[in-house]
């Protein structure tokens, strides 16, 4: 099973929900922090054991004895990756997609698959947790392919818990779009409202099953379970606004420990998704 | 004179880099606002725009088979390298990465490969002056293409009105659209949170503004959270020649002025908005003696 934690917004609480979920349950359950770009799951968890691996994507290299300047390259590229200039063929690597456009192309055979780093995946175990991640190397401006790398090890026989990015566009795709179904973490203030509705309009487009999680939650600021009320939305558990929650946060401390009487509300949490994906 | 620009992000989400944008916006004069945080903006929500020029933006282009032409050969899905079309040779428009492979080794032509309209941006005029901004299409790429635009035009209109500012709301983490967000910007401000999780993310952020080669200052937002993990990111800061501009308390101000609609100096003089300003002062010194 796949639950993925998004939101719209950053900062909801989404690597706390992720987290403190996945400590809340038994048996064989998995982290996949699919936040590449900052990931934070780790800082919780304190892995064990950790395990660093590279992780590469394809990108052209021109043998100049082979190559004929026939420009076949350039013009297959839409992504200014390889360009012909005169006699010359320059690459640029980090504009490449590794589509491998141009190794097909080529008819001289003088372009081959060479490799740019995108980052790392670590593993590592915390209690009954297998906890993957992937760091985006600093500079490298493209995060989905890294983030399917870490979803490659997702283990099917296992309860699979992926923290995903913020926002809208391709990485939150690429995190959540094989999930069985999603959470939204958000927040009760007009920044957290306007980007739920951002985020509820992507998981419907993909046509996934989700549910809200409200983080923060003061019984005073309705706004959030008003449109979850209008939209039939599942409220599936409010994180009351605590300063000593905060504070633990502030540490790198897990939720459960500090506070044991939220472990049955994450356990509740789960039971909720279960229903709903068997439903 | 050109004009400056200050980039503003902050790595973790969260962190109250919009509602800190609204204080600068409302704070500094004869600028140009940029909401770069194309796929979640939140900037408008405060600062309440009033579209003067509306344009489709368009990325990149995705696969479509004609399935009368199709002869159902194969050749597209082998040659595909992101698993973008099913057996039945349909595309998936979510996986297309636009690369055109499939259309170029097509025996027959019979993939077509239309632009797409990925958003619309907007030039607007608001109380605190002129704003470009955009909404990126759900599920869209091309973030980073997006962002370059929308800094592009701001920097014609400063140049064309002699503004002296450009202030640039960023998106959280570190990959493309950051990158366009920051790359030549003067100056970038981090706005950290002393959380272990805060620090962990403001210093993937440093390292990539000075990868970037880009002179950063930073500020711990809330700073009272956690007084020892706010000195820590103080020494980090110091130890990085990363200029410190200032600590802002924690204020329950902060969300009562968003509810409200305006920014945190407009609604309250409280011990944040005070912290704020200061904090404008020194970055406004900071921008005053560059040279560049």
């Amino acid at each position: 099973m796949r639950i993925a934690v998004a939101s719209g917004k950053g900062g909801t609480g989404k690597t706390t929900v992720a987290t403190n979920l996945a400590a809340s349950l038994s048996g064989a359950v998995q982290l996949l922090d699919c936040d590449v770009e900052e990931p934070n799951a780790h800082i919780f968890l304190k892995p064990e054991n950790e395990d660093v691996q590279p992780a590469h994507t394809m990108v052209p290299a021109v043998d100049l004895e082979k190559c004929t300047c026939c420009g076949a390259c350039d013009e297959i590229c839409r992504f200014s990756a390889i360009a012909q200039f005169g006699k010359a063929i320059l690459t640029f690597p980090e504009m490449c997609h590794s589509c491998e456009g141009c190794v097909m192309v080529c008819p001289a055979d003088a372009i081959t698959a060479s490799t740019r780093q995108l980052g790392e995946i670590v593993r590592g175990t915390a209690g009954h947790i297998d906890l993957i991640y992937g760091r985006l190397r600093v500079g490298e401006a493209m995060s989905p392919p890294l983030i399917d790398r870490v979803l490659e090890l997702v283990d099917p026989g296992a309860i699979s818990i992926i923290d995903a990015p913020p926002g809208t566009s391709c990485p939150v795709i690429a995190a959540v779009r094989d999930a069985d179904f999603v959470l939204l973490v958000t927040e009760p203030t007009p920044f957290g409202h306007n980007d739920l509705v951002l985020a509820v309009e992507a998981v419907r487009m993909l046509e996934l099953p989700f549910g809200i999680v409200v983080n923060r939650h003061d019984a005073a600021s309705p706004i959030i379970h008003d449109y979850a009320e209008k939209e039939g939305i599942p409220v599936m558990m409010e994180i009351p606004d605590k300063r000593e929650i905060a504070e633990n946060y502030a540490r790198g401390a897990m939720m459960v420990d500090a506070l044991p009487e939220m472990k049955e509300q994450f356990q509740a949490l789960f039971n909720g998704i279960q229903k709903r994906i068997n439903e | 004179m050109s004009s400056k620009e200050l980039t503003i992000i902050s790595g973790k989400g969260g962190t109250g880099k919009t509602s800190i944008v609204a204080s600068l916006a409302t704070l500094a004069e004869n600028k140009v606002l940029v909401d770069a945080d194309v796929d979640a903006a939140d900037l408008h929500l405060v600062i309440a725009p009033t579209v003067k020029q509306e344009t489709d933006f368009q990325g990149g282009s995705i696969a479509v088979i004609d399935p009368d032409q199709c002869t159902r050969c194969g050749e597209c899905i082998e040659r595909c390298r992101f698993d973008a079309i099913s057996d039945n040779f349909v595309v998936d428009r979510i996986a297309c990465e636009g690369c055109g492979v499939c259309v170029h080794f097509c025996p027959v032509d019979a993939i077509d490969f239309p632009r797409q309209i990925c958003g619309k941006w907007y030039v607007s005029d608001t109380r605190h002056g002129t704003m470009v901004h955009a909404r990126l299409g759900i599920a869209e790429e091309n973030s980073g293409l997006l962002v370059s635009l929308l800094r592009k035009e701001a920097k014609n209109m400063a140049e064309l009105n002699n503004h002296d500012l450009i202030l640039v709301d960023g998106p959280p983490g570190i990959g493309c659209p950051v990158i366009s967000s920051v790359t030549n910007s003067s100056a970038v401000l981090v706005i950290s949170e002393p959380t272990m999780s805060g620090m962990h993310d403001m210093k993937r952020v440093n390292e990539l503004a000075t990868f970037l080669k880009v002179p950063v200052m930073f500020c711990i937002n809330k700073y009272d959270i956690n007084e020892d993990i706010a000195e820590e990111i103080k020494q980090y800061g110091k130890e990085n020649n990363m200029d410190f501009v200032g600590a802002i308390p924690y204020d329950k101000e902060v969300t009562a002025a968003m509810v409200k609609q305006q920014s945190l100096v407009e609604y309250s003089d409280g011990k944040a908005a005070r912290a704020v300003k200061d904090m404008w002062q020194a970055v406004s010194g900071i921008l005053d003696n560059q040279h560049n």
